[in-house]
């Protein structure tokens, strides 16, 4: 009998201050489906990724992570043939252990999306976790990740399984011997989902590394933007530049917000950004700013074509525009505090928080991932919440993340996550960082409120 | 390493564009727009008649508009109702009729020449070749067409065997098609049958082998199921997620505005002032009619503004607020009377009359970014069944012209009251709207395009058609 999935209870009734619905229907599993090396792990982290920037708490579960708690020194792939009993015992157990953290994570812990990350290679499986979500109340979308081709395999072991746990004391041709018998130990019983006997199953299937997709019964608006995501992301090599516009007049006096132009410091910046830029030697490279004089500035002296994007103007600072943050003290004292008190979610009078932030810049990352070199100019607090998505920062640090004029972070993704280098152009400017005080208290004292602003004229 | 170019900020969109060494404004580099490819595309409908491929054509030409793509729709079976003027019967269609497939043939390269003028020579950005194109043979030359004008091609095949819904789009869309006007209900559905046959023969559909290398959708089951094939850029990535988030099953949205506000009242523009005592009697109107509507599983969302929350509270049943819902932000205007905008900022109140669509306000929005605002809330709408939206002028414009396919130039002059609910509800390949006056008095907040918009005009001339306020 086909697994049939039932109506899922409605847990939560919604009820969003944030600056979007939160679809708060039932928890959601995403159940990977594949063979070793097929990616699963790589999109299970990068969707976690994506989930949790825009808001919506999630957390994958490694099974391979489990297996490896209960025996703690991997031989070799003997443990995963299918006539190795003593270890179907284990594996079976290390799953149901995963799936009562799941379950852990939905009641206790208010997460959203579980992502399910095994092979889940055989129908019986699939059934046990169809069913195990089925008591629950829980939704359930299969990723499956199909791919022959010999080089994306080979590529994707070199990158991440040398470095695993498991191949820790091996040279690199014996892992790659090993994993190979590994995968084969699952060909025999894998059994891809199937679209006649799956038909009532929400999945998506990606084909070669996203050439083809077969999307079947989306069932909800995260499934859709779920696969809308995956539909968008690649695995071409590429770096992405995030920089700020050079300092600006405003930045000089210590004013936030504004759309003032550069000091002269910010075309030496600019200049020496150009001159970066062209030693960088990048393949076709993309230039994005904001609508912001600064910006914009700045990219014109990189004499290449470059897009404008409102979505990526500078928070809004609404009535605070253009004050200093002795102003905003002087005048918003209990605006300033509260500020401090949650600096994520704090929305300015008329203006915007981080949280609108990330909202507004979700398209910019959306074409980001479907672009290859980008160098994106733009200003303090969008470089945060981009940054953010790109290293994996909660919603917490996000605020305080350090990004400093004139300095240009360079990313690459490497492996399952992101590598920052940051490059000082070695032209001066201020300090724009200001880090949270230690008193948040709306009764505190001025001195209290402005102790961590940094200098300015 | 040169210096940079001054820049220049254009006075209506409050955009920063480089000046050219002679000293004029240059042409923006690149805003931001959805389609940055260079080449135009091509979409080309695949499947039997009766499968959605008009509806899909429209549809996603509509939403392409909206969101600021310049799109148009080719249907060859219009171009054939032109060259035949009078359809007898589906033995047009058969396959051995060697005089109707020379008509045929000829209708679809006069379209073709037609997509290559729209998309070459007026600036069109995509054009929909809405057709069966359901033999190898056709689709081989529409492609040869389209890679000899440099466009990208792009196919979306709508695939369906379940009976009921076929039926059903003959009876939507098919009996009061031109072809069918002289004839009674169950001949022309035998006719069309007839005519749906005469394709099946020789239908080849997108071949997951053959035609790997081609960039399609595969649309199986009105939905259920989707096939997506090489997705080449962004525009075909946008394409695929509308197509995926749409579906048929009848709903209806309600447009409404907030009750009447306090700043309403006094004629001031923004802000986030409550209701007026008339604006909380409308809140219980609505709440009346609402519930006298009896609609199923009623989705209820109001923006981030007091006004809308208010009325939405009146309801007494769940609501989600978003903030993309907000008024248009009127900037440094906020929260003025026209009569203030025009002493205080003469030169942006007649640009706003000049272009409406485009102008933003200093620090603030214009209707266009608006759009761009709300497009993830259609997105959503199109997705959801029924919801009643509870909004403000600007944005409600910007709805109520995705639905009915309005222009950018009709926008924002579109007529959305206070105290009246604007139903919609899908029908055949449109909307239709309902407008449903609750029976209480307001303020009138439209304010017409005066004559005259040039900005050395009078005082009088510019505030002609301000409503009157308190």
């Amino acid at each position: 009998m086909e697994p049939v999935q039932l109506e899922p209870r409605r847990r939560r009734r919604c009820d969003s201050p944030a600056s979007v619905p939160q679809f708060c229907n039932s928890p959601t599993m995403l159940v990977m489906v594949g063979l070793p090396a097929r990616g699963k792990t790589y999109i299970s982290k990068k969707l976690t990724r994506y989930l949790n920037w825009i808001g919506v708490p999630t957390k994958v579960f490694n099974v391979g992570q489990y297996r490896r708690q209960a025996v703690t020194t991997y031989k070799n792939f003997e443990f995963f043939k299918p006539d190795n009993e003593e270890a179907m015992k284990i594996r079976k157990a290390c799953a149901s252990a995963a799936l009562k953290d799941v379950a852990t994570y939905f009641s206790k812990e208010q997460g959203q999306v579980a992502v399910f990350d095994a092979t889940n290679t055989t129908r019986e499986r699939r059934a046990i976790i169809l069913s195990f979500a089925n008591e629950r109340g829980y939704k359930v979308f299969f990723v499956e990740s199909i791919c022959e081709d010999p080089e994306i395999i080979a590529e994707n072991i070199k990158q991440v399984k040398f470095g695993s746990p498991d191949y820790a004391d091996r040279d690199c041709e014996e892992a790659m011997v090993d994993f190979i018998q590994r995968i084969d130990c699952y060909r025999a019983s894998y059994m891809p989902i199937d679209d006649e006997k799956d038909r009532n199953l929400s999945y998506i299937k990606i084909f070669d590394v996203g050439s083809r997709y077969l999307v079947n019964r989306v069932q909800d608006h995260i499934q859709s933007r779920i696969v809308y995501y995956l539909m968008n992301i690649h695995v071409t090599p590429r770096s992405i530049y995030l920089s700020r516009h050079g300092e600006s007049e405003l930045n000089l006096l210590g004013r936030i917000g504004g759309d003032s132009g550069l000091s002269p410091r910010g075309q030496k910046y600019a200049n020496a950004l150009a001159t970066f830029i062209t030693n960088q030697n990048i393949n076709d490279l993309k230039v994005w700013t904001s609508h912001m004089k600064r910006t914009i500035q700045t990219a014109e002296t990189l004499a290449v074509p470059y897009e404008q994007w409102k979505a990526l103007n500078e928070i809004d600072a609404g009535v605070c525009e253009e004050m200093t943050y002795e102003e905003i003290q002087e005048h918003f004292p209990e605006e300033f505090a509260l500020r401090d008190q949650d600096k994520y979610r704090y929305r300015y009078p008329k203006g915007e928080s981080y949280e609108d932030l990330v909202q507004r810049l979700e398209p910019v990352i959306m074409e980001l991932e479907r672009q290859e070199n980008v160098l994106v100019v733009c200003h303090q607090a969008v470089m945060r919440c981009l940054l953010a998505y790109f290293l994996d920062k909660p919603a917490g640090e996000l605020p305080y993340l350090r990004c400093p004029l004139h300095t240009v972070l360079k990313l690459t993704p490497v492996a399952y996550g992101c590598k920052v280098e940051s490059f000082y152009l070695n032209v001066e400017a201020v300090n724009t960082h200001r880090d949270r005080p230690g008193n948040v208290d709306v009764s505190r004292n001025p001195q209290e409120a402005l102790q961590t602003v940094p200098d300015h004229v | 390493v040169h210096g940079p170019r001054e820049l220049h900020q254009n006075p209506l969109r409050k955009i920063w564009m480089p000046r050219t060494s002679n000293g004029l404004p240059q042409r923006p580099i690149t805003q931001r727009r959805v389609c940055m490819t260079n080449c135009p595309t091509l979409i080309v409908t695949v499947g039997l008649p009766a499968r959605g491929k008009t509806y899909i054509s429209k549809k996603l030409t509509r939403y392409l508009n909206w969101i600021g793509v310049p799109t148009k729709v080719f249907n060859v079976g219009q171009y054939r109702r032109e060259c035949v003027k009078i359809y007898k019967s589906f033995e047009f269609f058969r396959p051995d009729n060697e005089e109707g497939l020379k008509i045929r043939r000829q209708c679809a390269t006069t379209a073709l020449n037609d997509v290559r003028e729209y998309l070459s020579v007026e600036g069109g950005q995509v054009a929909v070749f809405d057709a069966t194109n359901t033999t190898r043979e056709r689709r081989a030359t529409i492609m040869k067409f389209a890679e000899q004008n440099g466009f990208k091609v792009f196919f979306v095949e709508s695939v369906c065997e379940d009976p009921d819904v076929i039926a059903e789009n003959i009876v939507q869309v098919k009996l009061d098609s031109p072809d069918y006007i002289h004839t009674d209900t169950e001949e022309a559905v035998e006719d069309f049958m007839k005519r749906i046959k005469c394709y099946e023969s020789s239908y080849q559909p997108l071949d997951e082998n053959l035609d790997k290398e081609l960039s399609y959708i595969k649309v199986i089951d009105v939905g259920r199921r989707y096939l997506v094939n090489r997705v080449l850029d962004h525009i075909q990535s946008r394409i695929v997620y509308y197509l995926m988030n749409i579906h048929i099953t009848p709903r209806s949205i309600y447009l409404s505005r907030h009750g009447e506000s306090d700043l309403n009242i006094k004629g001031r523009i923004g802000g986030d002032s409550g209701l007026s005592d008339r604006g909380r009697e409308y809140a219980m109107k609505l709440r009346k009619y609402i519930q006298e509507q009896n609609i199923k599983e009623l989705k209820v969302w109001t923006s981030q503004m007091k006004r809308t929350i208010q009325t939405a509270e009146s309801l007494g049943v769940p609501y989600e607020q978003w903030k993309a819902l907000n008024e248009i932000d009127a900037g440094m205007c906020e929260e003025m009377m026209y009569e203030e905008i025009q002493k205080n900022f003469p030169v942006e109140f007649a640009l706003r009359d000049q272009d409406k669509y485009r102008y933003r306000y200093p620090k603030g929005e214009s209707y266009e970014d608006l759009v761009q605002r709300l497009e993830p809330v259609i997105m959503e709408l199109e997705r959801q069944e029924n919801v009643l939206v509870i909004c403000h002028q600007a944005v409600m414009r910007c709805l109520l012209a995705y639905f009915l396919d309005k222009t950018a130039d009709e926008l924002p002059y579109l007529q959305c009251p206070l105290h009246t609910v604007l139903k919609l509800t899908p029908v055949a390949y449109g909307c239709k709207v309902e407008s449903i006056y609750l029976g209480v008095d307001s303020v009138n907040t439209h304010r017409n395009r005066p004559e005259n918009v040039m900005a050395q005009r009078s005082t009088e001339d510019a505030l002609q058609t301000v409503p009157a306020h308190f």
